[in-house]
C-alpha cells in the first residue's frame, strides 16, 4: 500500500473520473491490437463468461443430460422449474430482500462515515490525524479472523444472531473506504477553495456540504459502487452471524449447496438467480465500476 | 504493525506537498495552516468512523488476543480459565495447524502467482488500441463481480467426478477422468482455478491503470535504442510497475492467507473439514471448524492471531524486498 502511495499521483485530474481510458495520455504508444491479441483477449471474454454461461445450461440439464458426450451448449425451459424448486428449497426471494437491505444500508454508512473521515484526514489538521490515519491504513491486512469471535460473542450476547443489524453493523465504515476518500480529497479538492469558503465565514459544516462534498461526488459514486458489490457478496461473517431462516444471497445460496442430496441442477438455477441482480448492475454500471477500481489503483 | 507505523510518513512526505506548496508558497510560513488547519471539528468528523470502527473492528482484534489466552468454548465465549499461551503450545503441536498451513501456502502458490503473471499478461493486451475495449474490459471484470459462493458452486459443477465438463472434456482427448474433489493437488489446483478465475481480471485492471502512467518518452527512448517489444515490456514496464506488482501481492496474499468460502464449498457438502483427509483445508477453514463445529474458541482466537502473524511477515518480507530491490537500483543508477 506505501508503495504505491509513494509514487506521486501522475494525473490527479483522473483521479475518480469514471472512464480514465479516454483520455488515453500515452495512448499514442501502444499500439494497435494484432489478430494474436485479439484472439488472446477474446479467449480470456469467453474463459471469463463461461462459467456463468455454464450456470445457466447445467441449471437446465438433469446429471444424465450434463454428462452426455458432447454435452448440451443452450440452456433450456427446464431451467424455471430449477428456479422454483430451489426457491422451495432455499427463501431466495427473502434473501435477495435481505441482501438488499443489507448491502444498502452498509453502502450509505460507509459513503457517508468514509467521506466525513476521509475529508478530515485530507484537509483538516488535528493533533494525532497521522496516527490515527496509520491505524486505518494498517488494519487494511488484519484478517477477518481476527474480529469474528468477539463479535459473535456481541451478537450472542445482544440476542443478534439471525438478524439483519448483525451483519450490517461491523461493516457499516470500511477502513479502505476512508482511505480511498482521503487520497482522493488531498488532490481533488484545492485549499485555495477551502479558504475561499473561509473567508465568505462559513463554518466547516457549510464548507463541507456546499464545497466538499460536490467536489467528492465522483469518488463517492465509485465508492458506492464498490461497496455495495462487496457488500453482496460477503461470506465469511453472515455465514456466522445468520441461519437459513433469515439468510442473506450468499447463506442461501451456501445451504442449496449443502443438502444431503445436492440437486446440481437446482443449486446453479439457484445460484444464477442470486447472482443475477449482480449481474444485472453490472450490465448498467460496469463501466463506471471498471473506472472506479482502474482510478482506485493509480492513487493506490 | 510496521505498515501502520510507516504509511504515514510516506503518506506525509509524497501526497502532501505536491497540493500545499503552491498555496505555502504564497503565505507566510507562520500562516501556514489557516482557520481549517488548527480544526478541532477534525475530531467531529472522523468520530462516527471511529466509533463504528472501534467497537466492531479495533476492539474485536484486541479481544481475539485474550480469548486466544483461555480456554475459552462457543458457549461461554467471555468464561473459560485463563491458559496463558496454552493455545498457542497446542496450536504448534496440532497436525492439523500444520495442515492447514501447508495447504494455505500450496493453494496460496498455486492461485497468486498464475493470477498475477495472467494479469500482467493480460493487461499489456489491454492496453493495444482495441475495439471495444471498454467492452472486454467490463467482461473481464465480470468473474469479479461474482461471489465466492456462486463461483464455488459453478466450479464444484465444473470439476465434478461424473458430470462435469471439465472431465468430459478431458476423456474427449483421450485422457483420464480425474477425481478432483478427493486429490490432494487436484483439488487444490481446482480451489486455485476458483481464485485465478475470480482475480485476474480485477488485477489486469490495476495493472492497466498504472501501465496508462508509465511517461511514453520511456518507451521512445528504448525504442531509439532499439530494443524490441519484449525488451521493452521487460525493462521499461515491468520495473515501472514495480510498486503495483508490490501492491498487487501484498493484497492477493493477505486475501490467501483468509481463503475460508472456496474450501468450504468445494466439497458440496459445507463440511469444514475440507475434503476426507482434510486435503484443502486452510487455515481460515480450520479456525472456523475449531470454534463453530468443535465449539472451542480460544483455539480458533490462537488460529487467527497465527493468521495475522504470518501475513505480517509475509507483508514485511515483501516491503523488505521491494525496498532492497529500489536501493539497489538506486545504486546502479
Amino acid at each position: 500500500m506505501t508503495a504505491v502511495l509513494s509514487r506521486p499521483a501522475p494525473e490527479p485530474a483522473s483521479a475518480a473520473a469514471p472512464r480514465p481510458s479516454r483520455r488515453r495520455p500515452r495512448g499514442a504508444r501502444a499500439g494497435r491490437a494484432g489478430p494474436v491479441a485479439y484472439t488472446l483477449v477474446v479467449l480470456t471474454a469467453l474463459v471469463s463468461v463461461f462459467p456463468l454461461y455454464w450456470t445457466l445450461v447445467a441449471g437446465s440439464h438433469t446429471n444424465a443430460e450434463i454428462a452426455a458426450t458432447p454435452p448440451p451448449f443452450l440452456p433450456n425451459a427446464t431451467f424455471f422449474e430449477n428456479v422454483s424448486a430451489a426457491l422451495d428449497q432455499a427463501p431466495l426471494g427473502l434473501a435477495i430482500v435481505n441482501s438488499v437491505i443489507v448491502a444498502g444500508c452498509i453502502t450509505v454508512g460507509t459513503v457517508l462515515f468514509c467521506t466525513l473521515a476521509g475529508f478530515a484526514f485530507a484537509k483538516l489538521r488535528f493533533r494525532g490525524s497521522g496516527p490515527l490515519l496509520g491505524l486505518v491504513v494498517g488494519t487494511m491486512m488484519v484478517p477477518t479472523q481476527l474480529a469474528v469471535i468477539p463479535l459473535f460473542m456481541m451478537i450472542a450476547e445482544l440476542q443478534w444472531v439471525d438478524s439483519l443489524q448483525a451483519v450490517v453493523l461491523p461493516t457499516l465504515v470500511s477502513a479502505f473506504g476512508v482511505f480511498f476518500m482521503r487520497q482522493y480529497l488531498v488532490t481533488a479538492l484545492p485549499d485555495e477553495l477551502l479558504e475561499a469558503g473561509r473567508v465568505d465565514g462559513a463554518s466547516t459544516h457549510r464548507i463541507f456540504f456546499s464545497i466538499v462534498l460536490p467536489v467528492a461526488r465522483p469518488a463517492m459514486a465509485v465508492l458506492a459502487m464498490l461497496t455495495f458489490l462487496t457488500a453482496w457478496n460477503e461470506f465469511f461473517w453472515p455465514i456466522i452471524a445468520l441461519t437459513a431462516a433469515n439468510p442473506t444471497v450468499q447463506v442461501a445460496i451456501a445451504n442449496l449447496g449443502s443438502g444431503y442430496v445436492p440437486q446440481r441442477a437446482v443449486i446453479m438455477a439457484g445460484t444464477l438467480l442470486g447472482t443475477l441482480p449482480v449481474l444485472v448492475v453490472f450490465a448498467f454500471l460496469g463501466k463506471q465500476i471498471v473506472g472506479g477500481i482502474m482510478s482506485g489503483a493509480v492513487k493506490g | 504493525m510496521t505498515l501502520a507505523d510507516d504509511s504515514p510518513r510516506t503518506l506525509t512526505a509524497t501526497v502532501e506537498p505536491a497540493v500545499t506548496d503552491p498555496p505555502a508558497a504564497v503565505r507566510p510560513p507562520r500562516r501556514r495552516g489557516p482557520s481549517l488547519s488548527r480544526n478541532r471539528w477534525g475530531y467531529a468528523y472522523v468520530a462516527p468512523f471511529f466509533l463504528v470502527f472501534g467497537a466492531f473492528s479495533l476492539f474485536p482484534f484486541l479481544f481475539t488476543a485474550w480469548v486466544s489466552l483461555h480456554d475459552a468454548r462457543l458457549s461461554d465465549i467471555g468464561g473459560g480459565e485463563f491458559v496463558g499461551l496454552d493455545n498457542y503450545a497446542a496450536l504448534l503441536g496440532n497436525e492439523f495447524f500444520w495442515n492447514a498451513l501447508r495447504n494455505t501456502i500450496t493453494i496460496g502458490l498455486l492461485s497468486t502467482v498464475p493470477q498475477l503473471c495472467l494479469a500482467l499478461g493480460l493487461a499489456h493486451l489491454l492496453h493495444y488500441k482495441l475495439r471495444g475495449r471498454t467492452f472486454f474490459r467490463t467482461v473481464m471484470l465480470m468473474p469479479y463481480a461474482t461471489s465466492i459462493a456462486a463461483a464455488t458452486l459453478v466450479f464444484a459443477t465444473l470439476f465434478g467426478r461424473d458430470y462435469g465438463i471439465i472431465n468430459t472434456a478431458l476423456e474427449a482427448v483421450g485422457l483420464d477422468r480425474i477425481d478432483w474433489e478427493s486429490g490432494t493437488l487436484s483439488s487444490q489446483v481446482a480451489i486455485a482455478v476458483i481464485v485465478t478465475w475470480r482475480w485476474t481480471g480485477y488485477n489486469a485492471l490495476i495493472y492497466l491503470a498504472a501501465m496508462q502512467s508509465i511517461p511514453g518518452e520511456l518507451y521512445e527512448a528504448a525504442e531509439m535504442d532499439g530494443a524490441s517489444r519484449w525488451r521493452q515490456f521487460v525493462h521499461v514496464t515491468i520495473p515501472s510497475l514495480r510498486p503495483t506488482i508490490l501492491f498487487t501481492v501484498v493484497v492477493s496474499t493477505i486475501g490467501a492467507v483468509q481463503l475460508f468460502g472456496e474450501p468450504l464449498l468445494f466439497g458440496g457438502n459445507g463440511a469444514t473439514s475440507g475434503g476426507g483427509r482434510n486435503q484443502y483445508q486452510t487455515l481460515g477453514l480450520l479456525m472456523y471448524q475449531q470454534g463453530w463445529s468443535n465449539f472451542n474458541i480460544g483455539q480458533a482466537a490462537t488460529t487467527a492471531w497465527a493468521m495475522f502473524l504470518i501475513i505480517l511477515l509475509v507483508v514485511g518480507t515483501a516491503f523488505g524486498v521491494g525496498r532492497l530491490r529500489a536501493r539497489r537500483e538506486g545504486a546502479r543508477r
